[in-house]
């Protein structure tokens, strides 16, 4: 065979040499090292598995072997090639992920800077108070009703067996409108009337709402309040029910260990009639009774104006003030914060109370 | 109303050693509200004791007696002691308060030179230690009194009771006496009760005390009268009851009106007291007559009117008598008049003690703003079986302790009507409180209440149960039932929860307002629940010129409209928020506003033992005023504040009209239903007033208030506005569920040159009718104006988004489609596709 007879130069094949190759690696390595970023490393690789890298001008020189020598040569750059290649991808792994932690480094910030770009509302602890309230009675299966601020004085009194010439009608402080017959309602009872006037038993309401009475304002008083009451009518209904239903309301609205004691008390339009005390543990002077609210069973002559059947039908109704029950369970000491409409009164509660 | 224990105990046994916290434990029980107790002991703090004059020495160098006093207090050396007093002599006993003692009122005594000599404490007048008005000598005690000197002079002196500051009920007349509240611890400790209202006296004489007619005897159902002459005008009232008027907070005014007050605290039985000298003819109780002049004690002259009743005296001189035949003496059972009362001069005294209506008392105390002692009683109810008693005691006390002698003639005319009988279902106290009572329970509380119970063939029939003449309050069943829970005690009810039927939960208004709160609050707004009240001053200063609802009595003459608009209270609240240095405010608030019915008459009347009538119902709405809830916000300052992230963006009237969107969009309006355009509406800026309308319906207005307006209220400028009827919102529908496409939308921008007037909401409306229904989505993002454009025309661009439920749009079609829009747009408010 002719090549048989092919001179053979060993310094065409130099580059094949083992330690030539050995030093390939190492070079490429040594540089592969020095890269400080994947650009850097990415701007060497051509030098070291580029077409004109040792490792590639090597292979070319495996033609000059006498055809005994290629395989062991061929296989010999195989290897240094790959460690080079592999000593690329593990250093350009590297790099990429110490780039992604200092670019994470970078963009840290304060995380403490305020943001209160849209500054925040709030509802008001009466209104909110109101609304638990509602919830409360609500999910027992009692509805809510309402009724107007402007009332009959038939409503407002007469149907509640508070007849014109009645004592109680004197302590109430109406505020009377300047036409015949009409009030600003002194209670949420005229409600009571209402309801009753337009449905028939089983009734189970509560009424929040506003009420007026004539005093000034001070740090006790307000002549624009709220009040929650509640009225039950049913077939059955007595004063052991009425006491349940308060116990309840007071463990929801001052804790499982709140507890009700009852004063009796004279309200026209119920009758046994009572004021009420609930225990408060967690009353910021102390655990205390605390004066809540009225109560009694519904007079039966309520009930008659109202063209339910008395003797078929009997009911309870209690009612409290609301801002009485706000200033207690949150320690709120003067009237005036709860009716002057301070933002930062309402700001304090938030959404809820 | 203020008792002592010591009176109480002569109509009660309690126990030994009950405390004063005991008894009111009692009484609150029992419903009788305990304002204050107060143990006399404790109002004088340190020694206070008995003294007896060894030594007096008077100085004469002062321009008033003086008189140094050496005591024997019982210690080794005696007591020296200034006294300006004279009114006692050596051997005397008296009460002393030594250095370290505390007067009421908080006068601290202490050893002290005064008049030149040392004083080591004070020998003490009434007035001094509480005990009367007394002041015009010390007291000087009885020789016969066991107390030693040194001994503790309070029992000696009588300061040794329990007061009680009671509140009664308006049902409970009878408990405003000594009488009543005795009864009502008999009750409740369980001990044997002395009814001295309730004992035998000398009843009506053939010959009268004095001639009396009553004319009216609806209004005076029983008069009873009798005299006394001849008494020393002189005769001080003894200590024993000057104390207990003093405890109970009634000034002495001499022994015949003491004697009155007296009975009146005990029994309940308010009396009068005539100078038998100032009468002239028979005595007439009758009407006044409209218009009828009489002077009452506290020296006002009065009008009284025809429902009024008086007392006249015939005979009396025309001069004094105003009107009519005989001069008006006295307005009954509120307070005695001028002429004809008991002075210091009177020898011949004619008490009188009758039974008024209470209606009557209550309407005359009411017209006259009266409210004496005697009326709240009269208004509460008095027992008319008192008058022949208490007149029998009144007489024996004043014969007593001032002399004279009554004829024993007796007056009594009596028209009183025997309490009507309650039939009580004895089953009924265990059905309406929950407690099992027996039929022998329920006889036996009345009974200790003064009822009778007619007996029973078996224990379930009926009873017919007859109230006593002092518990007019009790006419029905219920009233009986009340009594048997108390006196067996409200403690004794179990608590049972009750279980209410399925109710429907909140109604659709209700979620509504909630939502609106919410979503506002959300956004930044501050809830706030302002007074109704306005005033003339503000709605001008608003330019609101519409009826409003007129108070009669407002709290203050200035407000005395309610609100036919949110916005003049709440402005006020922002006002005084800005006051307090806030400056960046945004508040809502919701709430009910009021419109009178023009022409609205009085309701029907109607009655209460029935239910009314539709009709009347109806009838009697048609007069209360229309009470739509409103919403409101208001803003002032800057909605985002400025911070390290730059500048702030002052509130406008954008975002007063995108609150109207907030509180549609939460009360479930949907977008696409609501209509916004410019109008003018006082309190806002005429160019700068959104009306905001859904369906075509106006429902409210958003913007910046008119400058008068803010100007006027002293507001800071730009401050805006929204209020919303919420009432006036239609019902929100079923929202159908929409379809959501997952293919790629189409995103073309187009820039519309229209005339500066045109409406951006009608370009959108166009746009949007234009383009069809590949049009998911239409969004503004530039308002441009430029001298290119030429004045009086601006540029809107917008970005709209194509997008097909099933398939991915073409170019082609999403550009037919943007064309139809523009085209649309072209036709409706003449606009040009810009750069086209």
């Amino acid at each position: 065979m002719t090549y048989r007879n092919d001179p053979y130069d060993p310094k065409q094949v130099a580059l094949l040499d083992p330690e030539a190759l050995e030093d390939a690696v190492a070079q490429a390595e040594k540089a592969f090292g020095a890269a400080a970023d994947p650009d850097e490393l990415t701007s060497v690789k051509h030098l070291h598995l580029g077409d004109r890298a040792p490792v590639s001008l090597a292979r070319r020189e495996i033609g000059a072997l006498p055809p005994a020598a290629k395989s062991d040569a061929g296989k010999r750059v195989n290897q240094a090639r790959a460690a080079i290649q592999s000593s690329f991808d593990a250093r350009l792994a590297e790099l990429e992920k110490l780039q992604a932690q200092r670019i994470l480094a970078e963009e840290r910030v304060d995380v403490t800077l305020p943001w209160d770009r849209r500054p925040r509302g709030a509802r008001h602890p009466l209104t909110t108070l109101m609304e638990r309230v509602g919830d409360l009675f609500v999910g027992m299966g009692y509805e809510i009703a309402e009724g107007p601020e402007v009332e009959l004085e038939w409503a407002n009194f007469d149907a509640l067996n508070i007849p014109p010439d009645h004592p109680a009608r004197g302590l109430m402080d109406t505020f009377h409108v300047d036409r015949p017959g009409l009030v600003l309602r002194t209670h949420t009872s005229p409600v009571q009337a209402r309801t009753m006037l337009t449905r028939q038993p089983p009734i189970y309401v509560v009424v929040p709402g506003r009420v007026y009475r004539t005093d000034e304002l001070d740090a006790t008083h307000t002549p624009v309040f709220h009040q929650v009451e509640g009225l039950v009518v049913d077939e059955g209904i007595t004063m052991a029910h009425l006491r349940g239903t308060l116990d309840h309301f007071a463990r929801a609205m001052f804790g499982p260990e709140a507890r009700t004691r009852w004063r009796p008390h004279y309200f026209p339009f119920t009758e046994p009639s009572a004021e009420f005390d609930v225990w408060f543990p967690a009353h910021r002077d102390g655990p205390q009774w605390v004066e809540w609210g009225g109560c009694g069973m519904v007079n039966p002559r309520v009930l008659r104006a109202c063209g339910i059947d008395p003797d078929r039908y009997s009911g309870f109704a209690f009612g409290m003030g609301i801002e009485r029950t706000l200033m207690v369970r949150h320690g709120v000491g003067d009237m005036r914060e709860l009716v002057e409409g301070d933002a930062r009164f309402s700001r304090a509660f938030g959404m809820e109370v | 109303m203020r008792l002592g224990l010591s009176w109480l105990r002569e109509y009660v046994d309690l126990p030994e050693g009950v405390s004063g916290a005991d008894v009111e434990a009692a009484l609150v029980g029992l419903g009788i509200e305990v304002d204050a107790v107060v143990d006399q002991r404790e109002t004088i703090k340190g020694d206070l004791v008995v003294g007896r004059v060894l030594e007096i020495e008077e100085l004469t160098e002062f321009k008033k007696p003086i008189r140094f006093c050496r005591l024997d207090i019982g210690r080794a050396e005696p007591q020296e002691v200034i006294c300006g007093a004279t009114n006692f002599a050596v051997g005397d006993l008296v009460p002393v308060i030594l250095p370290g003692g505390v007067l009421p009122g908080g006068f601290e005594v202490g050893s002290r030179k005064t008049y030149g000599r040392m004083s080591h404490g004070m020998i003490c007048s009434a007035r001094e230690l509480g005990l009367s008005d007394e002041h015009a000598g010390i007291i000087v005690l009885p020789a016969d009194i066991t107390a030693m000197p040194g001994d503790d002079a309070r029992p000696v002196v009588g300061l040794d009771d329990v007061l009680f500051e009671l509140e009664i009920t308006p049902d409970r007349g009878y408990a405003m006496s000594v009488r009543g509240i005795g009864r009502e611890l008999s009750h409740a400790f369980g001990v044997p009760f002395r009814d001295l209202g309730a004992v035998d006296a000398p009843g009506a004489t053939e010959t009268p005390a004095y001639p009396v007619i009553v004319e009216d005897t609806v209004g005076c159902d029983r008069f009873a009268a009798r005299a006394v002459r001849g008494i020393d005008p002189n005769a001080p009232s003894p200590a024993w009851m000057t104390r207990r008027l003093t405890a109970a907070g009634i000034r002495t005014l001499g022994l015949a009106v003491d004697i009155t007050n007296y009975l009146m605290l005990e029994y309940g039985q308010p009396m009068h007291a005539f100078d038998l000298a100032k009468l002239r003819g028979p005595l007439l109780v009758r009407r006044a007559h409209q218009g009828e002049k009489l002077t009452t004690l506290d020296g006002v002259a009065r009008v009284l009117d025809a429902e009024d009743m008086v007392i006249c005296a015939t005979g009396l001189d025309a001069a004094v008598a105003s009107s009519g035949v005989g001069g008006p003496i006295s307005p009954p059972a509120v307070m005695g008049g001028e002429t004809s009362e008991v002075a210091p001069d009177t020898v011949d005294v004619l008490f009188e003690a009758a039974h008024w209506d209470p209606v009557m008392v209550g309407r005359t105390a009411r017209r006259h703003k009266l409210f004496s002692e005697a009326a709240k009683r009269w208004e509460r109810g008095v027992d008319p079986a008192l008058p022949l008693v208490a007149l029998d005691r009144a007489v024996r006390l004043l014969v007593e302790y001032a002399g004279g002698a009554t004829d024993g003639a007796v007056l009594d005319l009596d028209h009183v009507q025997p309490p009507a009988s309650v039939t009580l279902d004895p089953g009924l106290p265990a059905r309406h409180i929950g407690v099992p009572y027996t039929t022998e329970r329920v006889i036996e509380t009345l009974t200790e209440i003064g009822c009778t119970v007619a007996a029973t063939a078996t224990p379930d029939d009926a009873l017919t149960v007859t109230p006593p003449t002092w518990r007019p309050d009790l006419t029905d069943p219920a009233d009986l039932v009340e009594e048997v829970a108390r006196l067996d005690g409200y403690d004794k009810v179990p608590s049972v929860l009750p279980i209410a039927p399925p109710g429907n939960g909140l109604t659709a208004q209700q979620r509504r307002r909630r939502s609106v709160a919410r979503a506002l609050a959300e956004n930044g707004y501050v809830e706030v629940l302002s007074y109704p009240f306005v005033g003339p001053a503000a709605l001008e200063a608003l330019g609101i010129d519409e009826p409003a609802v007129r108070l009669a009595n407002p709290i203050s003459d200035e407000e005395p409209l309610l609100r036919t608009s949110l916005l003049p209270p709440l402005l006020a609240t922002l006002r005084r928020n800005l006051g307090r240095g806030l400056r960046d405010v945004a508040l809502y608030e919701m709430g009910l506003i009021f419109r009178p019915r023009p022409g609205a008459g009085a309701p029907p009347e109607m009655g209460v033992d029935r239910r009314p009538t539709d009709e009347q119902l109806a009838a009697a709405d048609a007069v209360v005023p229309e009470q739509p809830w409103h919403v409101a916000v208001v803003l002032a300052g800057e909605v985002e504040p400025a911070g390290w992230w730059g500048e702030g963006r002052p509130a406008s009237w954008a975002d007063a009209v995108e609150a109207a969107r907030i509180a549609l969009d939460a009360a479930g309006v949907p977008a696409d239903r609501v209509q916004i355009r410019n109008a003018e509406q006082m309190p806002w800026h005429p160019g700068r007033c959104a009306e905001i309308a859904v369906d075509g319906v106006v429902v409210g207005h958003a913007g910046e208030l008119h400058p008068a307006a803010v100007a006027g209220l002293e507001l800071p400028r730009r401050t805006s506005a929204m209020e919303l009827d919420l009432d006036a919102l239609p019902a929100a529908d079923v929202t159908p569920g929409p379809r959501i496409s997952t293919f790629p939308p189409a995103l073309i921008d187009v820039a519309l040159v229209v005339d500066a007037g045109v409406a951006a909401a009608e370009v959108e409306r166009a746009l949007v009718a234009g383009a069809g229904d590949l049009l998911e989505a239409v969004r503004l993002f530039d308002v441009y104006t430029s001298e290119q454009l030429g004045a009086g025309r601006k540029s809107l661009a917008y970005k709209l988004t194509f997008r097909a439920p099933d398939r991915t749009l073409t170019a082609q079609e999403a550009v037919a489609a943007r064309d139809a829009a523009v085209a649309e747009a072209s036709t409706r408010v003449g606009a040009v596709l810009r750069g086209a």
